[in-house]
């Protein structure tokens, strides 16, 4: 992710005079359209797909301002001001998925976000190679399994007609259903994201480690630094900018917390559980046909995340560190 | 080989390292063993399921954990079923056009942005990163693609998401850091930018384009969202639709004698479960089976570009 901060950087060098070294001096405009066509004509299949399908939904957030009505389209669909966001801050549904998004994602920061250090820790200390790579191979993964198999799989595990629930029941214990009980929903999605994602995420942590120059160790450990030590006084300190990092993006993304994971579930624990922002702006819009509110909820979530990721890169720049991108 | 190409890292404790306590050595011991078996156990038991008999599947009350009487009757009836080889071959459909398409699409955008004081670079890139951080939101998308007339079609699966701007930069990265000597001589050898990027760049890329096929590959292959905002006959879904809608809630498959309650009643000739955790099955194999030509490169393909600096 980092990748945003080097361009930018790359670019901020440029801007600032500092001539790219192949060339000297600039050659005027035209001279460069004309030279440089073959690479923009590379560039405009991707750019053209990518306007339509991201910048023209972005003319499209007006529908917030529309009472829409699909056989009217944007033209034509009469303008209603801030109606709609004063409906949705009316709306009891709308408060409770908010507060959903931000339960279920605080819950998720606490008890998702260290795991893949953690882990990253434990299995940088694995010495035998053909073991670390194989651990490597399966938690990655899950990474790759769609939510629905993932669902899949903890109903066939977790559910009330699943292996442990047989098991525990036939050893005469009590069963205990956490696939349905809207009270746990919150625990049963951050143990849904830690099954699949922290085993990937262990990746750029495992990345920072290896940067660590193992003199470092050697030098703490021959003036007599135990292993704690070098933990406390090396290994934290040698992440801190990947664990500064990932921590900004996830604060970013705080209130998109697996759209689709909601979706699947929502009939297994009811809406009051399930409900968070990005499904309820789906199921007041496309679903009940309210496209003018779904889009005015769409369009409230999207300018909060964006107040979000740059509130957190303050806070990044706040410690000393880039963040998504630098000051 | 392997020797070479990826440094080996200390496979022996370093002198001056204390040796571990056993405490220590049975705690990280343990916690592997869960993580490893957390995540094999149920992928093996649905496996099981799936090639087990109804009576197995009745004994063991609903997912089969060890080896009973197996049967491979589940995958029959699947193959027999016109639901699911359709899905299978629209999922199998999609995932090849749209990686091709997408890779095609993403190498030449990433090649086209990897030179430096090319004409409109800077703000061309910025195009492409802003979207990284606001969307117009789910509703705006959908009456776009209806509007282009994709609800029913197929291309509503494939070209909304064809191109990942995150992707772009991950490959843009790899691009860059390609040899400036190597492509400075293709230059002076008078090789323009499509044979360099054919003959010099794509050639030293080998990492990153299949890091990056797989990423687009499995984002087809699991694509289920779309598939459910636009394709509401049962006859086009992919694999995902058929698994949501015959598996997690539970609606009878048409055409198996699955009824809705299927599961529970045990004395059909066909196994329930075991036809559902085929399917399951069906949708793990392509990952499985890509999976390890690509897995060595995760750690080349993705850290250069994702984790540099």
């Amino acid at each position: 992710m980092s990748l945003i901060r080097e361009s930018v950087r790359e670019e901020r060098a440029r801007a600032s005079g500092t001539p790219a070294p192949s060339e000297s001096g600039r050659p005027s405009g035209w001279r460069r359209f004309r030279r440089d066509r073959s690479l923009l004509l590379m560039i405009l299949p991707a750019l053209v797909l990518t306007v339509v399908f991201a910048y023209v939904p972005m003319l499209g957030v007006v529908t917030a301002f529309q009472s829409y009505d699909i056989y009217s389209g944007f033209t034509g669909s009469p303008w209603i001001g801030l109606d709609n966001f004063l409906q949705l801050f009316r709306d009891e549904l709308f408060w409770r998925s908010m507060e959903n998004t931000l339960v279920i994602s605080a819950v998720q920061l606490v008890l998702y976000f260290p795991v893949p250090i953690a882990l990253a820790l434990i299995l940088n200390s694995v010495l035998s190679d053909r073991i670390r790579s194989f651990i490597q191979s399966v938690v990655y993964l899950p990474h790759f399994f769609s939510w629905v198999l993932v669902v899949t799989l903890f109903q066939e595990m977790l559910g009330g007609a699943g292996a442990i629930n047989t098991l525990l029941r036939r050893f005469g214990m009590p069963t205990w259903d956490i696939m349905t009980n809207p009270d746990a929903f919150k625990f049963l999605v951050t143990a849904q994201a830690v099954w699949k994602e922290a085993g990937w995420g262990i990746i750029v942590f495992l990345a920072a480690l290896a940067a660590i120059s193992p003199a470092l160790y050697e030098a703490a450990a021959v003036d007599g630094a135990g292993r704690w030590r070098r933990m406390w006084h090396i290994t934290l300190p040698g992440m801190r900018g990947v664990i500064v990092l990932m921590l900004v993006l996830r604060l970013g993304s705080a209130l998109s917390v697996g759209f689709e994971q909601m979706l699947i579930q929502r009939q297994a624990v009811g809406r009051d559980a399930s409900e968070v922002l990005d499904t309820f702006a789906y199921f007041y819009g496309v679903v009940n046909n309210n496209f003018g509110f779904g889009a005015a909820a769409g369009l409230f979530k999207g300018v909060l995340s964006l107040i979000l990721i740059i509130a957190a890169n303050k806070v990044a720049h706040a410690f000393g560190e880039d963040g998504l991108y630098r000051r | 080989m392997t020797a070479l190409s990826r440094p080996r890292r200390h496979t022996r404790r370093p002198v001056w390292e204390e040796p571990p306590t056993r405490a220590g050595q049975a705690g990280k011991g343990l916690t592997l063993g869960l993580v490893l078996a957390a995540i094999l156990v149920p992928l093996y038991a649905v496996v099981l399921t799936s090639f087990s008999t109804q009576a197995a599947i009745n004994r063991a009350g609903g997912l089969v954990l060890l080896p009973d009487e197996l049967t491979t009757s589940a995958y029959g009836q699947i193959f027999a079923n016109r639901l699911v080889t359709h899905a299978l071959w629209v999922s199998c459909a999609i995932t090849v056009a749209g990686t091709l398409f997408s890779m095609i699409l993403t190498v030449l955008c990433a090649y086209g942005l990897s030179r430096q004081g090319s004409w409109g670079h800077r703000p061309i890139l910025m195009t492409f990163v802003v979207t990284m951080f606001f969307s117009g939101g789910i509703i705006p998308g959908f009456l776009l693609v209806s509007a282009l007339g994709g609800y029913d079609q197929y291309w509503s699966l494939v070209l909304p998401g064809a191109v990942s701007v995150f992707n772009i930069l991950v490959m843009r990265a790899f691009f860059a850091a390609t040899s400036r000597e190597l492509i400075d001589a293709a230059g002076i050898d008078g090789a323009g930018h499509w044979r360099t990027l054919w003959s010099v760049v794509l050639p030293t890329s080998r990492p990153v384009l299949a890091v990056i096929s797989l990423f687009y590959a499995v984002g087809y292959w699991n694509s289920f969202f779309n598939a459910m905002l636009f394709l509401p006959d049962n006859g086009k879904w992919p694999l995902q639709m058929v698994i949501y809608t015959y598996t997690l809630q539970g609606t009878a498959l048409p055409g198996t004698g699955i009824t809705q309650t299927g599961q529970y009643l045990g004395h059909q000739e066909v196994a329930p479960l075991s036809i559902q955790m085929a399917v399951v099955t069906l949708t793990l194999v392509p990952i499985v089976l890509a999976y390890p030509f690509v897995q060595r490169h995760f750690a080349k393909g993705m850290l250069l570009g994702a984790v540099k600096g």
